[in-house]
């Protein structure tokens, strides 16, 4: 028997990966949720039909997201989590003894619900002691805020279902303004890759521009992914993405990851020349010729 | 939760049960529109849709004809008058524009007198201009601090029908765009008991039918008349209106009126929308408008938080001029975060993406209907803590005023139609103007044909210009210059 899960990358794309079992399916208010068991990327959480992580690769996601933001901020001790239901970023975070709360805020209930279920290993750190959830719209949660977080990492769905409120200029400025004033935001960013990727992330790349002083993109290769090729926004008030990287510091603490180094960490923001074009396209004078 | 008991099957949707019947016919058509089910427009097909450009056909015989309906288009008008508790309901297609103006020629002839509040619709005065009646305004009070019209007292009213008893009918503008009511069943009452009609433009108050809560209905109040715009708040396709009469008015005579101006060719795009859209709010109408009320309550309580905007509501009843409040009209005051609502307006479109029904001196007006989503919401609101973090001014050099009570010299009619001239802008003051000049939307006149001009009207229209305002109504398109009566 042939058993596939399938997703289009484009309408004329297709991606596939075997599935060895559907552990579970449910439809929340907001969006189809399916697990999978699969020979290559082990389990597989989906949302309204895109993959958003594997067991195999989800290390480069979280740790990417995670990791550049914390080797630059040198105490960054409360963080707002948006998206991230499955618990990936949270558990990274949580290994970082300088900070104190981390607050998630997902729309989704029964996203957590799941992946408690079916990915522990995701899951694992939502318990911690330094962790609250609060469920609902994150663009209601994060304009209650002035200057509270040292670091917003925004892992959301992509910019077309229901986290398209979360790549409007609205919601970069509310978090621009709950931010300290050497306060970080990181976003997912899509992929520039195929035309419709490319031109969404073009937008929420001018909409970011437009919000914060230093706005700066970063790569990862993430194989589940549309075109196995995703970008990262680092944005900031006050710290440059390379310039400030503290790169002792960050070994000082000895975190083992499979992915992120910091070496690594530089290399992410030397991007390939039809990448800078498109990005130089909506930066005009913001344009930094360093990176 | 149930919904209103019905006389009749509000299940039945009778233009769109033909429709579907006669797409099934599969009928070769050798009569107009010329495009055949769009086969020979196939740009336009693409664009608009082969099931949308396949329905838009001529009267013929299966289908009725609007201008003297017999079979399927009177059903579905004795349908909308049993929804809207009507004695009956006539489907308009030329927008609520011509509901209102078939209620004005209904009414009155030549010299007539109608009493109503200055701050109606262009449409009303529209119609004064076409028949020659002469109209009697009840200046609307004025909230000082918003700077809108409210509605009108009862003791104005009653003024007005005292001084001018001949006058034939009194036109209520319920609820204002604002959201803001008269009161209506005390305003009926007081016409009626002078053997006056009373017509009421409910372009706003769709929903006031079908929610729970909401102020009463021209109907319930028992008015003569009513132009209600069922593609606001009713969900039908623009352009599409329905007109609803009182058993005391003649059905017969009010068709022959619209036949005056109505095209011949309706639109089937139009008036199924119509038939489909009455019956998702006599059905579902009480479940969508709780939704609706309870989101716009819902963006008031968020706004206000903000700080600076002031998202008004039900506190502003004062039970005369503000006799009763539309929850779901979700207005904001702009002026104490230094910002004009036009400038707002402006922001949250050309930096948000925010498209919203219209923004004035003072106020912005976000219209919340039965298609808005919650995140939607979300992200108004915070669009608008935003702007007051980016763009918020001290507020210098704002004006205020909005209302300018008018002085009629002439009738409208008169005005229009009389030998004029044309003259730069600044020297028409104490002049009388021959044409209209308003802010659109939302199409209230600043100045009406056969009222005076003065400088305060000038400095306003001025002031409009200058923070963005679109105006409209003036031959010169630019209003550099204003036409006067010679």
């Amino acid at each position: 028997m042939e058993f596939w899960f399938s997703e289009f990358h484009t309408p004329d794309v297709k991606h596939s990966i075997r599935v060895n079992k559907h552990l579970y399916t449910a439809q929340s208010e907001f969006q189809r949720i399916d697990i999978f068991d699969t020979p290559e990327f082990g389990k597989m959480l989906v949302l309204g039909g895109n993959v958003m992580l594997t067991e195999r690769d989800e290390f480069i996601y979280d740790e990417m997201i995670t990791h550049v933001p914390m080797a630059v901020h040198p105490n960054a001790r409360n963080i707002l989590v948006i998206g991230a239901g499955d618990g990936g970023v949270v558990r990274e975070l949580t290994r970082y003894d300088c900070v104190e709360s981390i607050e998630l805020v997902e729309l989704d209930p029964m996203v957590v619900d799941a992946c408690r279920a079916y990915l522990p290993e995701n899951a694992c750190r939502l318990d911690d002691p330094r962790v609250s959830i609060t469920f609902g719209s994150a663009l209601k949660y994060v304009r209650q805020f002035n200057k509270k977080y040292d670091l917003i990492i925004v892992d959301s769905t992509d910019p077309f279902g229901p986290s398209e409120a979360l790549f409007t200029k609205e919601f970069y400025g509310n978090c621009c303004n709950a931010l300290k004033d050497d306060g970080i935001l990181v976003n997912q960013q899509g992929s520039p890759f195929y035309k419709e990727d490319a031109e969404a992330m073009r937008r929420s790349h001018k909409r970011i521009v437009d919000t914060f002083p230093i706005s700066r993109v970063y790569q990862a290769h993430i194989p589940t992914y549309a075109a196995g090729y995703w970008l990262f926004g680092f944005a900031s008030k006050k710290y440059h993405p390379v310039d400030d990287l503290d790169a002792a510091r960050w070994e000082a603490r000895k975190l083992k990851t499979k992915y992120y180094t910091t070496r690594l960490h530089t290399g992410a923001f030397f991007l390939p020349s039809f990448l800078e074009e498109m990005l130089l396209s909506v930066e005009g004078s913001y344009a930094d010729s360093k990176y | 939760m149930k919904d209103r008991q019905y006389s009749m099957d509000q299940e039945r949707a009778p233009i769109y049960e033909a429709l579907e019947k006669f797409r099934q016919m599969r009928v070769v058509p050798f009569d107009v529109p010329g495009h055949k089910r769009g086969r020979g427009n196939p740009e336009l097909s693409a664009f608009l849709g082969e099931r949308c450009v396949g329905v838009d056909v001529n009267s013929m015989k299966p289908l009725d004809n609007l201008c003297q309906p017999i079979s399927v288009i009177r059903e579905a008008e004795a349908l909308a008058a049993d929804a809207f508790m009507a004695h009956h309901a006539f489907l308009m297609v030329g927008g609520t524009t011509s509901a209102v103006q078939s209620m004005v020629l209904t009414a009155c002839k030549r010299g007539d007198e109608i009493i109503l509040p200055r701050n109606v619709h262009r449409s009303v005065i529209n119609a004064l201009v076409l028949c020659g009646a002469i109209p009697v305004y009840v200046n609307p009070e004025v909230d000082q601090k918003l700077g809108i019209s409210l509605g009108m007292k009862r003791s104005e009213v009653q003024k007005a029908i005292d001084q001018h008893p001949n006058a034939v009918a009194v036109l209520v503008n319920n609820p204002t765009y604002y959201g803001i009511c008269s009161d209506l069943k005390a305003i009926v009452d007081m016409a009626h008991k002078a053997g006056m009609l009373c017509l009421v433009d409910e372009a706003h108050g769709t929903h006031f039918y079908f929610g729970e809560n909401f102020p009463v209905s021209a109907m319930e109040a028992g008015a003569d008349m009513a132009a209600v715009s069922m593609h606001k708040s009713g969900g039908s396709l623009t352009q599409s209106s329905l007109l609803l009469t009182g058993s005391k008015i003649r059905t017969d005579y009010v068709r022959q009126i619209i036949n005056l101006t109505q095209t011949t060719s309706g639109s089937y795009l139009l008036t199924s929308s119509l038939d489909i859209s009455r019956r998702n709010l006599a059905l579902r109408g009480r479940r969508i408008f709780n939704q609706v009320a309870e989101m716009a309550e819902y963006a008031r309580k968020e706004i206000n938080l903000i700080g600076g905007y002031f998202a008004f509501g039900r506190e502003m009843i004062n039970n005369d001029s503000v006799f009763d409040f539309d929850v779901t009209k979700l207005s904001v005051h702009t002026r104490d975060i230094g910002l004009a609502g036009i400038e707002v307006y402006d922001l949250l479109r050309d930096e948000y993406d925010i498209q919203i029904e219209f923004g004035d001196i003072g106020n912005i007006l976000a219209y919340v209907s039965l298609g808005d989503r919650s995140e939607d919401v979300e992200r108004l609101v915070s669009a608008l803590a935003e702007i007051r973090r980016r763009f918020q001014t001290d507020g210098s050099g704002l004006l205020n005023q909005e209302y300018i009570a008018p002085t009629v010299i002439y009738s409208p009619q008169e005005a229009f139609y009389a030998e004029k001239e044309s003259i730069p802008l600044r020297q028409t003051s104490g002049r009388i103007c021959s044409e209209f000049v308003m802010c659109y939307p939302p199409g209230i006149p600043i100045l009406a044909p056969g009222e005076k001009i003065t400088d305060e009207i000038l400095d306003y229209i001025e002031y409009a210009k200058v923070k963005g305002c679109n105006m409209t109504g003036t031959e010169d398109p630019l209003i550099l210059r204003l036409n006067v009566v010679k």
